[in-house]
């Protein structure tokens, strides 16, 4: 078969479409958007009629994938980390049901937060919902654990966890095809006990499911994700996943005749792991995350001859690299320069003619007036507004909050209360804060800065491009209060005066700030010029 | 053989297009290649890099190691000395001259120069310049690449062939542009 150069992510999305999928469902976030993507610019996709869409957000895409399992086919979920929060519901009660067709649930962890608000670790959820979990280590395992993985999720019964990591996400390698298989045809479940959660039969489908954990753990016995590489001496290595990826470096590059045990599914192969660790004295846990196991293996009492994060090993925080992990294996280099001190940091910044800049300009004109600015912001480009020279952002904690948390303060009294939020967000999680804005009279103004594309991610379509305004005036806000305007330097004074109105009434506004995100309007250029 | 390679710039200034032909003309040699790359967040103007590592045996990491890297290809230079931990005792760097200023606070050009020539093995190439010359300033990124060329553990004409097989569905004049930015690149060191 074919081999080719693919991104972790691409990897998966092709490894899927191989499975057999019917369908991807998923919400953009780095770093799975690139998953998606893949699966939508594919041809044999295309010619199989994969339904590729996006999603509104993480929880409607998890639970339509859960639809076309039942429906008997076989679905992929994708999203970032934080995107699992959001359709936590469904998840764990997906644990629950169970799945007809087979269904693999594909989160990327973000660990040191290159483009995230926490480094959650979703083994955490994997464990919290009796799942079984896969996390590979390599591009190539990835496309070959996507395809076993769709077949443990038919064999079992279950959704199936499958957690990347930003580095495997956003890394390449030679990955080797295997042969495509058919779809499943359409098959849905006649179970109804299975599938309907009233107590009585969700009792059932729990003890079910606790019931099923030890055959979980014995497949993890079996699986090729697990083995272990030999080595002599009474220290040893247990590597989760990536981490294996800088053990095994290290090992090489300083010719470490060192035991490893890789451990990529989930539950942990009790036995295979009791064997490995009755025979040292000495054991680094190499975790890429939380220190999920190594908690678990050091036990309350603090198994001494553990070592990881917890104890200093590794660092408690961020990701690994193969430094930090050759320092944990006593083999630490300092035969490097240091960055000259005259090098600047450059952080990402708002492009040139960015709407969202006018927004902020507006905003700091009219707050200028006012002897406090607080303004609540979201999840997106704009997030940039937080940096220099703009500061004009006071608050950024997860999708949708800016809504709800400038209807909290104004309920608290703050005046003015302020949110800015982004289109696609607020059709992902702002609509609902805005009903109970309205529904409470709460004095707030709602910005929605709209470039019409989910631009942080790469420009993925928005749920509600051209539908915004009809979506505040079905939740009720006053058509009177639902303004809008175009943000550019020209019509500056205008908007500030827009916003003046706006701040000092007394009930909900909403001003839809409307122009094209830039860098959509010159890949548009781009392609029309092709043409 | 293995060849550890930082491929640096600011994002939007296109570094994915170097690490992509270098994969292309490893993969087309029937080498190993593992290439970590930034998405997200940093794209928007900040600094970005890429690991870029080529060989003849299984890699692990997809990080370069602290001090492994054998060549440090900038397109921007100060960019060149933020990866420094990165480099080895006898490593190369290849920068762009021209700076990219989209921060108030960029050192002095002059100082940054020095500090790259302090560092060892280093080599300035006047690319915008030398695209020019080739027929487009988008040619910047080639021209860098032949510069490097000596440094990639592949050979000239096995890049060649990869700038042939990349640029190929665009048409055979941005094919000639490229393979001249390449040769421009390579001849101006």
């Amino acid at each position: 078969m074919d081999t080719q150069l693919l991104l972790g992510a691409e990897a998966i999305a092709l490894a899927a479409i191989d499975a057999g999928i019917s369908g991807v469902y998923a919400y953009p976030g780095t770093p799975s958007t690139e998953i998606t993507e893949y699966i939508q610019q594919s041809p044999i996709a295309r010619q199989k009629g994969v339904h590729s869409t996006w999603a509104t957000n993480e929880k409607t895409a998890y639970e339509a994938a859960l639809g076309m399992s039942y429906a008997g086919k076989r679905s992929l979920v994708c999203m970032k980390h934080v995107g699992l929060n959001v359709a936590a519901d469904a998840f764990l009660n997906s644990a629950i049901t169970g799945v007809n067709g087979g269904m693999v649930v594909v989160v990327a962890d973000d660990p040191s937060m290159h483009s995230s608000q926490n480094e959650q670790d979703t083994r955490v959820y994997g464990k919290f919902a009796f799942l079984p979990v896969i996390e590979p280590s390599n591009q190539q395992e990835t496309y070959d654990a996507i395809r076993y993985a769709f077949d443990l999720s038919e064999q079992q019964n279950l959704p199936v966890l499958f957690r990347v990591t930003t580095r495997l996400s956003h890394s390449r390698a030679v990955v080797k095809q295997q042969p495509p298989r058919e779809e499943n045809i359409l098959n849905p479940s006649k179970e109804k006990r299975k599938w309907i959660l009233l107590p009585a039969n969700a009792r059932n489908n729990y003890q079910q499911l606790l019931e099923k954990q030890t055959t979980l753990s014995s497949l993890s016995e079996q699986s090729f994700l697990n083995k272990t590489i030999a080595g002599n001496g009474t220290k040893a290595i247990i590597a989760f996943g990536i981490a294996y990826n800088y053990v095994m470096e290290v090992k090489q590059a300083e010719n470490l005749d060192i035991p490893v045990l890789k451990i990529s599914q989930y539950p942990l192969p009790d036995k295979l792991i009791k064997e490995f660790a009755d025979k040292y004295d000495d054991i680094l846990i190499a975790e890429e995350g939380y220190p999920v196991y190594e908690e678990y293996l050091k036990g309350y009492f603090g198994n001494k001859k553990f070592r990881g994060r917890l104890d200093g090993a590794l660092p408690r925080t961020g990701e690994l690299s193969p430094d930090v992990v050759a320092k944990a294996m006593g083999v630490e280099s300092d035969a490097f320069r240091n960055i000259p001190s005259i090098v600047a940091g450059r952080p990402p910044m708002l492009c040139q003619g960015c709407s969202h800049r006018d927004v902020f300009d507006a905003l700091n004109a009219i707050f200028s007036e006012y002897p406090e600015q607080h303004v609540f912001s979201d999840i997106g480009c704009y997030t940039l507004g937080a940096l220099p020279p703009f500061n004009a952002i006071n608050t950024c904690v997860d999708m949708g909050a800016s809504v709800t948390m400038a209807k909290g303060a104004a309920d608290a009294g703050l005046h003015p209360s302020v949110a800015v939020i982004g289109d696609s967000t607020f059709t992902h999680s702002g609509i609902t804060g805005l009903l109970d804005a309205v529904n409470d009279k709460s004095a707030i103004t709602l910005i929605i800065s709209d470039n019409s594309t989910t631009a942080m991610t790469g420009g993925q379509d928005s749920a509600g491009t051209g539908k915004l305004a009809d979506i505040c005036k079905g939740v009720g806000v006053k058509e009177s209060h639902i303004r809008s305007f175009v943000p550019l330097k020209k019509n500056h004074d205008e908007n500030v005066i827009i916003l003046k109105e706006e701040l000092e009434y007394k009930g909900v506004s909403v001003i839809i700030a409307q122009r094209e995100c830039v860098q959509t309007a010159s890949r548009k250029k781009r392609q029309e010029s092709k043409k | 053989m293995q060849t550890n390679i930082i491929i640096a710039g600011v994002g939007g200034q296109g570094i994915l297009t170097i690490a992509s032909i270098i994969d292309l003309a490893a993969m087309q040699q029937g080498l190993q290649v593992k290439q970590a790359e930034v998405h997200g967040m940093s794209q928007r103007g900040g600094a970005v890099e890429s690991h870029l590592r080529i060989s003849d045996s299984v890699i692990y990491s997809d990080l370069i190691p602290k001090g492994k890297a054998n060549l440090i290809l900038a397109i921007e230079p100060m960019e060149s000395l933020r990866y420094l931990p990165f480099l080895a005792p006898d490593g190369m760097i290849v920068t762009a001259t021209e700076p990219f200023k989209n921060i108030n606070n960029y050192p002095d050009e002059q100082a940054i120069k020095d500090e790259i020539t302090k560092t060892g093995k280093h080599i300035f190439v006047d690319a915008e310049n030398l695209a020019r010359e080739a027929g487009n300033l988008k040619a910047f990124n080639t021209v860098m690449l032949g510069a490097a060329a000596n440094y990639i553990g592949i050979s000239k004409e096995a890049l060649e062939k990869a700038i042939e097989s990349y640029f190929s569905a665009k048409g055979e004049a941005v094919v000639q542009l490229n393979i001249k930015a390449f040769r421009l690149g390579t001849a101006a060191i």
